[in-house]
């Protein structure tokens, strides 16, 4: 099968900065693809790549197998929903949307039916007449979403799609988008630096650090197997154990992972269990979070470990700040990294 | 002192009303007593008529000077020549100032787009007379504009602009087409700054936006770019129209004799000695700028700010 959009040693620097150093990927038609990173990564230079409005210095950018590098972003059957929404300000609610079929010069009538029935798709059918100034965000989200789908594109384009917008919002936008994109088929492909809306979104997820890929794979994999410590600890805040310390801990120079809620704090006097890694440390402080607990625990001179603890386990009263714990792990627990 | 000050402080604190009260009264003053207060004696004026034979003002509300004002055929042409003068330079200018408004707000590097506003205000530093004179000197027969028409070879070209009827005359320094791009030359800059800042003001996104979903560049112009900057193509041709109306240094140092409307009220209101005219002349300026302002308004000039 060709695939929807494929980067082929794709690169681009920006004076001495190299924002996207030799990528390549490719996406299947239909997936809902993230690109997850910190900022100045390179995810949104390689969707700007995707989307036209940047050119690769060296590589390819191929969508449905055809060659598109250089080719503008009014002639690619890619279509955007941009981070600030860029909703045209001058125009109602209904216009915006049908601007994509006015400039392939659909008569009037015809593209505001369209513009209408997109607006019912996301719930907005009677708001068509508004200025975008007079849009909540999430409003201006959905409106800037039934811009971009009006001209049917085989691929959506979603720059940070839920940045700026409030918590609750965000939780129903992410169901949202994601029913959409099953509804319609189409291949999504957003840029988050958001871990947890990629992981809940996505089918695959591309981690990018310093221009590059460091890792590709599904939602699952990339949380329960990390290749490296930056993705450990990025995607999922997975304590990552440098080599020395871990050959301290297990014996073998082999840099690990393992993730804060794997991690048991001993009751005082409580035995170690048999097989388990274990080692004592000084409890830095505890920060509540509701479900859970997140204590840190010192465990070297400048090795701390993130221990996450469920609201259950309701024996704080022993957990002072400055207590020595005991902390204890099974060994299947840890991830073993990439040396780095 | 401080405690003072403090005292002073704590008082305005919360009395906004008192507050906003004692900044705003110096300029209402200001702008109450001292400018409206004489536009509106000007009006009055206008409604005054002068006695033929002692050439004195009557103070008698009439309508005798409007009527003196539209049927005499030599004052319409006046008011006709002068609009019909602001509307071209309106347009040049915005012609000429939208490239470099763009290419201010869009394209320049941070110390290029230094140098081009010192550049286009750097002539607003020199005094006003100066340039109208130089401009005199540069369009005259024996000037640099048609030596340098001789020099490439295409004096003919010259000669056959001056030779076109209205606009031409003996030299560019005593033609309306001379007269024209003193004008343009003038005002240019209150075109082009508020241009570019109305185009600074357009999101990078929304030109991206317009691309994205097929736009092509002439249609996100039309689309996007210019209905955007409408506002600041408003406020520059209002600078470039009402200069251009009220302005009788330009018409009477450069160009063919016609009168202009700002030469008919200095006259007038001079040697002529009749203050009426003068303030009747002078409220067709005010008159015809208050259309303007609403002919923009229906048009959506101000839809976007």
């Amino acid at each position: 099968m060709t695939a929807a959009i494929e980067l082929r040693a794709a690169s681009r620097a920006f004076g001495p900065v190299i924002a996207l150093d030799h990528v390549s990927l490719a996406i299947a038609p239909g997936e809902f693809f993230a690109l997850l990173g910190p900022s100045g990564s390179g995810k949104t230079t390689c969707l700007r790549l995707i989307a036209g409005f940047d050119q690769p210095d060296s590589g390819e950018v191929l969508l449905d197998g055809e060659d598109v590098t250089g080719v503008p972003p009014f002639d690619r059957n890619v279509n955007t929903v941009f981070q600030d929404y860029a909703l045209f300000p001058h125009m109602s609610v209904a216009e915006n949307v049908a601007y994509g079929l006015r400039v392939r010069g659909v008569r009037t009538t015809e593209r505001l039916k369209r513009a209408g029935e997109m607006l019912e798709l996301v719930q907005l059918g009677s708001f068509g007449d508004r200025r975008p100034a007079q849009l909540s965000g999430g409003q201006k989200q959905r409106v800037a979403l039934a811009r971009a789908l009006i001209n049917q594109p085989r691929v959506l384009l979603l720059d940070e799609p839920l940045g700026a917008l409030d918590l609750k919002l965000r939780e129903e936008m992410q169901a949202e988008l994601k029913s959409l994109q099953q509804r319609l088929g189409i291949t999504f492909v957003f840029v988050t630096h958001d871990q947890g809306e990629a992981l809940s979104m996505a089918d695959r997820v591309a981690v990018f650090s310093q221009g590059r890929i460091e890792q590709l794979d599904t939602p699952r994999e990339l949380y329960n197997r990390p290749r490296t410590a930056f993705v450990a600890n990025f995607v999922g805040s997975a304590n990552v154990v440098a080599a020395e310390l871990a050959q301290a801990l297990t014996g073998r120079r082999q840099p690990f992972a393992i993730r804060p809620e794997l991690i048991d704090i001993l009751a005082p006097g409580e035995r170690v269990p048999d097989g388990a890694v274990s080692c004592q440390g000084t409890l830095l402080d505890v920060l509540y979070h509701g479900a859970s607990s997140r204590c840190h625990v010192q465990i070297g001179p400048d090795s701390v470990l993130a221990v996450a603890r469920p609201e259950s386990a309701s024996d704080d009263g022993a957990l002072a700040k400055g207590a020595r714990v005991r902390l204890a792990w099974r060994p299947e627990s840890t991830v073993a990294l990439e040396s780095a | 002192m401080l405690s003072v000050l403090r005292r002073i402080s704590a008082f305005f604190q919360g009395r906004n009303a008192f507050y906003v009260a004692l900044l705003l009264a110096p300029p209402l003053l200001w702008l109450g007593t001292v400018y409206l207060g004489s536009l509106f004696t000007l009006l009055m004026q206008s409604f005054y008529a002068i006695d033929e034979y002692t050439a004195r003002v009557v103070p008698k509300l009439t309508l005798a000077t409007y009527r003196q004002l539209v049927t005499q055929p030599a004052h319409i042409d006046i008011v006709l020549r002068t609009v019909a003068m602001a509307i071209a330079v309106t347009i040049a200018a915005a012609i000429v100032a939208f490239p470099v408004a763009n290419y201010m707000a869009r394209h320049a590097s941070p110390k290029m787009k230094a140098f081009f506003y010192v550049g286009v205000m750097l002539p607003m530093w020199t005094s006003y007379l100066v340039k109208v004179y130089a401009w005199r000197l540069i369009l005259a027969k024996q000037g640099i504009v048609s030596w340098g028409f001789d020099a490439l070879g295409l004096s003919p070209v010259l000669d056959q602009l001056l030779s076109l009827p209205v606009v031409g005359g003996p030299s560019l320094a005593s033609s309306y087409l001379g007269m024209f791009i003193v004008f343009v030359y003038m005002w240019l800059p209150f075109m082009i700054l508020p241009l570019a800042a109305a185009l600074e003001r357009v999101p990078r996104s929304l030109l991206q936006a317009s691309a994205d979903l097929g736009a092509r560049p002439g249609q996100t112009f039309r689309n996007v770019v210019l209905p955007l900057a409408l506002p600041g193509l408003a406020a520059g041709s209002i600078f470039t129209f009402s200069l251009t109306l009220g302005d009788y240094i330009i018409p009477s140092v450069v160009g063919a004799p016609g009168y202009f409307i700002g030469m008919m009220v200095y006259q007038q209101q001079g040697t002529a000695g009749n203050l009426p005219l003068a303030a009747a002349f002078s409220v067709v300026p005010i008159v015809l700028i208050a259309l303007y302002l609403s002919l923009a308004r229906r048009l959506g000039a101000f839809d976007a700010l």
